[in-house]
């Protein structure tokens, strides 16, 4: 679903990203891991067609980029730890919005159905500036789940959510991969990224570090593994 | 909980038009909701146009001859400051970022943001218009003049959402577009100020000709130059 073959990626004189490897089968959910600074948030901005590579291959969903960006863009979910929301306009209204951008045939029926999943059917008509961060992130995620992609990848999402708004995520990060998608996650929080994904791979100085399964994983020792693959 | 469409899947075809559409939409209920940009533009304009009314304590005559001037560089100073708040607006969320995740093609949200912000340029003109006639005792509306002022607001906004996009991206974003703006806009603001003196003045339709065709010319270049370089301007 996600193929990466020796991805470079330069800002001026710096290079973030050093001939980077990655793979990911369908249905497959992988935990990027690695520090600060490794190149994680830029690697992903890359995989959704906002960052252009300096060198090397990378296709998704079976298209090239950046030649067949907008056929990837159509395949992707993307959530941040920014909601990429509009505070003035209402819950249904930035789904409306995005979901004419896709060009979603029967929307309204569509945005009923998603705002319902996320929980957020009863505050539909009210401002997104007037939601809680956790609100915001499952209504973010409702926007990037509203065309149904085959490939979501999701970049700190836990960032700023308090432990309501954590557990919420996870049930809905595990929905996500028990329909199957391919997902992507970055994260700095070992023992969310143990629990839900079955791949690890952990990303260091532009490279990909180290990489394991879950069924290769000592369960306990993630956080070993992670501190040996950094060390090595 | 599942996150599946219900509805049997479809390829997704995006749609220009639509798209333009929904971007243009968006904007105009965000801003009718919470007026910061609006108000921000007309309160900068009035002050402009009441500043130089104090400061140039001028005669009939004299007054026509600088109304053009004062009227376009309240025109520009007023859109600068829209264009950024209208650029910042889609940053500040990642917003921006969600525009470009969409599978359109990138011109379309180039032309959406373009429209919306022409209504806000046109939407202010609206009012200072007759608040100026009344200060300075001048007619301003004279089908040329207006003429002149829709060519010139559209060339201004065409360039202005190309570089605010850029402009955006920086640390000093405020301060940067004018920067980069003004330089650019100098031949659309010199024919604009030149055929609206014209018009005010009474001048020959052959005196003002040359302007009206300098201010087509230049909003049909720029905007195609804007159309095809705005893909890379917003991408990393």
């Amino acid at each position: 679903m996600i193929e990466v073959k020796k991805l470079v990626k330069r800002f001026g004189l710096k290079t973030v990203l050093h001939g980077l490897d990655f793979t990911v089968q369908p249905g497959e959910f992988v935990a990027l891991l690695g520090p600060n600074g490794a190149g994680k948030t830029t690697f992903l901005r890359i995989l959704a067609s906002l960052s252009r590579p300096s060198l090397g291959e990378v296709t998704v969903a079976g298209y090239r980029l950046p030649q067949q960006a907008a056929a990837v863009r159509a395949r992707l979910g993307v959530v941040s730890h920014l909601p990429l929301l509009y505070g003035d306009l209402t819950a249904e209204e930035n789904l409306r919005f995005y979901g004419r951008m896709y060009n979603l045939p029967a929307l309204e029926a569509r945005l009923t159905e998603v705002l319902g999943m996320v929980g957020l059917e009863n505050r539909r008509k009210d401002l997104v500036r007037t939601f809680s961060r956790g609100m915001q992130q499952r209504l973010a995620i409702g926007r990037a789940v509203l065309h149904d992609p085959d490939v979501m990848l999701f970049d700190e999402p836990y960032t700023g959510l308090d432990q309501d708004a954590s557990s919420m995520l996870d049930e809905v990060l595990k929905s996500v991969a028990a329909e199957g998608r391919t997902v992507v996650m970055t994260s700095h929080d070992l023992a969310r990224a143990e629990d839900l994904a079955t791949r690890f791979d952990i990303l260091s100085r532009g490279r990909i570090a180290a990489s394991t399964t879950r069924a290769e994983l000592d369960h306990t020792n993630l956080l070993a593994f992670y501190k040996n693959s950094l060390a090595a | 909980m599942t996150l599946q469409t219900s509805t049997t899947r479809q390829p997704i075809q995006s749609n220009f038009g639509k798209a333009v559409w929904a971007v243009v939409q968006k904007d105009l209920s965000a801003e009718l909701r919470s007026r910061e940009l609006l108000s921000a533009m007309l309160v900068f304009s009035l002050l402009v146009i009441l500043i130089f009314n104090f400061a140039l304590e001028l005669d009939i005559q004299t007054r026509r001859s600088v109304t053009a001037g004062v009227l376009w560089a309240t025109f520009a100073f007023a859109g600068t400051l829209g264009l950024n708040r209208s650029m910042a607006i889609e940053k500040d969320r990642g917003c921006l970022d969600g525009l470009l995740l969409t599978p359109v093609d990138r011109s379309a949200i180039y032309f959406g943001k373009v429209i919306s912000n022409f209504a806000f340029m046109l939407i202010v003109e609206a009012f200072i218009l007759p608040i100026y006639s009344v200060l300075y005792a001048i007619n301003l509306f004279q089908p040329g003049l207006l003429l002149v002022i829709l060519l010139g607001s559209i060339g201004y906004t065409a360039v202005g959402t190309l570089l605010s996009a850029m402009s955006v991206q920086t640390r000093t974003r405020d301060v940067m577009l004018p920067i980069l703006l003004f330089p650019v806009v100098i031949p659309i603001l010199i024919a604009a100020v030149k055929a609206s003196g014209g018009y005010l003045t009474g001048a020959e339709f052959s005196e003002i000709a040359p302007w009206l065709n300098l201010l087509v010319v230049y909003d049909v270049i720029f905007t195609s130059l804007a159309f095809m370089v705005f893909d890379y301007v917003v991408e990393e």
